[in-house]
């Protein structure tokens, strides 16, 4: 047993606190693509990897961290886009098993693909030097670098639940998801919000594999664990649900995070636990509603 | 000639035991080498329990890593660990562990519907991948389940060597032979016309006053086993259990061999398990990055040729409908 201190114990929290950022950018973007689309993503891990090898890439070439933090999203967002319109949609009426099978499949390339390009041995992304020290938090020291992830996450959030609630696309996306059948016989072409959402789906992705590379490392099978644990929160928070991704996320880098602390070895473990529980007393999860899009 | 070619056909599909009994006895002659062969056999297996839950239960497993893992480990645990000189007793172990292993997660999988169930399924392998990776003292760890021993098959009265690749392609093909068999019988019955039931329209078999959940528990238990079965084999032909048995990839492997072979076919996982099995004996001595071929053979078979291989010659199922 280490020693417990307050500090310490308060260390973990906060570590485990923005690993959960990590996991609910993953799990709103599976869950967003899901919710409208009913297509479960394999590949959400590996464009995860894909957005950090391209921070690296993009580090490389303009020495700044800010543009790679705009530009590898936006590149990983842009092949999302390919994927859905020229792969994806050939499986629309098809069974839902189809596009988990070929996104797997999807996520087998793209992983050799990068250990083609960048190598079989990890890189390393070093965090930008403003936020390279660490700020006295009144109680402990915490990097600043982590303190960044935590606001740029809840920043997006923010940003995403405004793009939802108050503008136009945003309400059809709901819509969409609600009952697809009714919003096409108002006349609204929902193949391109699918094309959208599943690009800012991708996008968010992209953007939670920039975001811990520095803390991670940037390494081709980076994603193929996160992307399970990943299903794992949807499943705790409720497919579907968005505020379920971000409870359920939060809640499972605090089960990680303070694991991690008390028995480092159960630490994947708990995850799957916590989530064999909230089956058994809740099947929907916590946020979800029973026999939705089943 | 066509007519001929038809006959076959007609005859291979009436009497599916007895064509794969057939094929079989003669098929390591057939391959470059033994080994090949032997694994085909292991995998066909593999991929028989994965069908009948996927291609005729219509339930995607994302997890039989778990099964055959279970297998693998409680067949070699008993000879390594307990050290039991009974092939029979590892064999029995491995089939017991996976169908308590099957009904178990299988409980808690058959909570939830459709997509949800193949994730979950997968998150369950996982879990019992970590077990397994932290249990080293049982398992071996990372560095997998070491010092299986290679005994001789006991029957009452006398012996049988299994050193020689050729003797233990014939013992797994008296095994798998069995198990074919078994399959075959499962299918023809009144319980096997109710998982197909399932697979085109479950709300239509309740309707009909079948208990589906109990139907899909006991076709998932059926299941685990193959695949347990095809994990002990495996177990005493590598004397090494890899922690890999249990990891996500090997599930993977099992969805791509079944797919490519045909699911919802008799013989699409063995034709399936051989194609997937010489593609990567081919591929990987001329580039590393094989897994990215099959990857992208896997994909267009998906979008192209749902049906598989086998499928698309004899016409089969191709993936449950939406709703």
């Amino acid at each position: 047993m280490p020693d417990i201190t307050a500090s310490a114990l308060a260390a973990q929290v906060f570590t485990g606190l923005v690993l959960g950022m990590i996991f609910v950018l993953l799990a709103i973007g599976l869950s967003l693509i899901f919710g409208l689309m009913t297509v479960v993503n394999f590949a959400h891990g590996s464009l995860y990897m894909l957005g950090a090898y391209f921070g690296v890439f993009l580090f490389g070439y303009t020495k700044d961290f800010w543009i790679s933090l705009v530009v590898a999203p936006l590149m990983v967002g842009t092949l999302g886009l390919c994927i859905e319109r020229f792969l994806i949609r050939r499986l629309y009426g098809r069974s839902p098993d189809d596009p988990l099978l070929l996104t797997f499949g999807l996520s087998l390339i793209i992983v050799e693909a990068a250990r083609m390009i960048w190598g079989k041995i990890g890189l390393t992304l070093d965090p930008p030097r403003a936020l390279g020290g660490a700020v006295n938090l009144g109680f402990m020291n915490f990097p600043a670098y982590r303190l960044f992830v935590i606001v740029i996450t809840i920043g997006v959030l923010i940003g995403l639940w405004l793009f939802l609630e108050r503008t136009n696309v945003g309400l059809i996306i709901r819509a969409g998801s609600r009952d697809p059948l009714m919003v096409r016989a108002l006349g609204i072409d929902l193949s391109r919000i699918w094309l959208l959402v599943f690009g800012i789906g991708t996008a968010l992705a992209g953007l939670a594999g920039i975001l811990a590379g520095p803390m991670r490392g940037v390494y081709a099978e980076m994603g193929v664990t996160m992307v399970i644990e990943s299903f794992v929160v949807i499943v705790v928070g409720g497919m579907g649900s968005l505020v379920g991704a971000v409870v359920a996320g939060l809640l499972m880098g605090q089960v990680v995070g303070l694991t991690t602390f008390f028995a480092p070895k159960l630490a994947e473990i708990m995850v799957f636990i916590t989530m064999a529980v909230v089956l058994l007393v809740r099947p929907s999860g916590l946020f979800g509603e029973a026999g939705l899009l089943e | 000639m066509r007519g001929a070619l038809r006959s076959t056909g007609d005859w291979v599909a009436t009497h599916p035991v007895a064509a794969f009994l057939i094929f079989f006895a003669i098929f390591p002659f057939l391959v470059p080498y033994r080994a090949l062969a032997t694994q085909v056999l292991i995998f066909g297996l593999f991929a028989l329990g994965f069908n009948l839950l996927y291609g005729y239960t219509g339930l995607l497993s994302f997890g039989h890593a778990a099964y055959y893992g279970l297998g693998a480990y409680g067949a070699g645990i008993l000879l390594a660990k307990l050290h039991v000189a009974s092939i029979w007793a590892a064999l029995g172990a491995g089939l017991c562990l996976a169908g308590l292993g099957g009904a178990v997660i299988g409980f808690f999988c058959l909570r939830r519907r459709g997509i949800y169930f193949a994730m979950l399924t997968l998150a369950f392998a996982q879990l019992l991948y970590f077990i397994g990776f932290h249990l080293a003292d049982w398992t071996g760890g990372d560095d997998g389940l070491r010092g299986i021993p290679q005994l001789k098959l006991g029957f009452p009265g006398f012996a049988v060597r299994l050193e020689s690749p050729i003797a233990f392609y014939y013992f797994c093909f008296v095994l798998v032979g069995l198990a074919v068999a078994i399959l075959k019988r499962i299918l023809d019955s009144p319980f096997g016309t109710v998982l197909q039931a399932i697979r085109e329209n479950s709300d239509r078999a309740v309707a009909c006053g079948y208990d589906i959940n109990r139907v899909k528990l006991l076709s998932f238990v059926f299941s685990a086993m193959f695949a347990g079965l095809a994990g002990a084999l495996d177990a005493l032909r590598l004397t090494v259990v890899p922690i890999e048995s249990l990891y996500w990839t090997t599930s993977g492997q099992v969805v791509m061999m079944t797919l490519l072979g045909g699911a919802g076919t008799f013989f699409g996982p063995f034709v399936g398990a051989a194609t997937y099995l010489v593609l990567e004996d081919r591929l990987s001595a001329f580039t590393e990055s094989w897994p990215l071929v099959i990857g992208a053979i896997f994909s267009a078979f998906v979008l192209f040729l749902p049906r598989g291989i086998w499928g698309t010659l004899i016409g089969g199922f191709h993936g449950r409908q939406s709703a």
